[in-house]
């Protein structure tokens, strides 16, 4: 009888040691996840509740990871899911109206022009404040700065980014290419004020 | 280069975004580089892009706030 105790037992060890395999790694990208969730959030308190929310649920449902998956994904996919939980937004429904859009080019053009003569690459950029950036990003409705802070900050793929947020994969190119438009717009407005 | 049926420098605005993320196909991504390679206007549109990319992830990236690691670490599920 004592045989399946013993089964038993080596089966609680494994266990308890995958777990905490499991949460040694997940703290391990906490970093990089609170970079992605600082702008998903609308203020540092906020994401700060935030990560806590998805550890806590993390922890909680480990046995739900596949092993050797993307644990970053997967934490921000509970992370974007308790975001929008939270009443972040009142409609899940992008805006669509009143975005002011300007072209991919946009933003170089208008340095450019204020500038009078081609420009600098990277002089030009030290026109733009890191605050600008930040208070840039934030101007940009959610539904869109949910894809742009995963893709350029995050450093996801079109694929990830799509399977975090539960949308297809033409909605994340679209949203992108519209969200960096947008960001371009707030920053040329603030550059050449 | 405009007023033409196709503007290569539309064409090019229009694929700069996938282009920078890796996300063209290889024909779509070596017509991309082709036309870059010719294209003044295009180039330092595109030079700019890549500062500003690094630019806004550098500025963006926040350090997680101190003590944030500890807090999220007392969650994990004590070991019996």
């Amino acid at each position: 009888m004592s045989e399946p105790t013993q089964q038993e037992a080596r089966r609680i060890a494994e266990e308890a040691r995958d777990r905490v395999r499991f949460e040694e790694e997940a703290l391990d990208l906490s970093d990089q996840v609170y970079r992605v969730a600082r702008h998903l959030a609308g203020s540092r308190e906020e994401a700060e509740d935030l990560m806590q929310e998805t550890y806590a649920r993390a922890f909680r449902s480990w046995r739900t990871f596949t092993p050797g998956t993307n644990l970053r994904a997967w934490l921000l996919r509970i992370l974007t899911n308790l975001n929008i939980d939270r009443g972040r937004r009142q409609q899940r429904a992008p805006q669509t109206t009143s975005l002011d859009e300007k072209g991919d080019y946009y933003l170089y053009d208008r340095l450019e022009e204020a500038e009078g003569k081609p420009l600098d690459e990277e002089r030009v950029i030290e026109r733009l404040s890191q605050d600008s950036i930040v208070d840039a990003l934030a101007h940009v409705p959610h539904d869109f700065r949910d894809v742009l802070v995963l893709v350029d900050i995050g450093d996801f793929s079109y694929a990830d980014a799509a399977q975090i947020l539960d949308i297809p994969i033409g909605t994340v190119m679209s949203r992108l290419h519209r969200a960096r438009r947008i960001l371009k717009g707030e920053l040329a407005e603030e550059a050449v004020k | 280069m405009t007023g033409h049926a196709f503007d290569p420098c539309e064409k090019c605005e229009e694929v700069m975004q996938p282009y920078l993320d890796r996300e063209l196909d290889e024909v779509q991504m070596r017509e991309a580089e082709e036309h870059l390679e010719r294209c003044s206007y295009c180039r330092r549109r595109y030079r700019f892009e890549v500062s500003l990319r690094r630019y806004v992830r550098t500025a963006a990236s926040e350090q997680m706030p101190l003590g944030l690691r500890e807090k999220l670490s007392a969650l994990r599920t004590p070991l019996q």
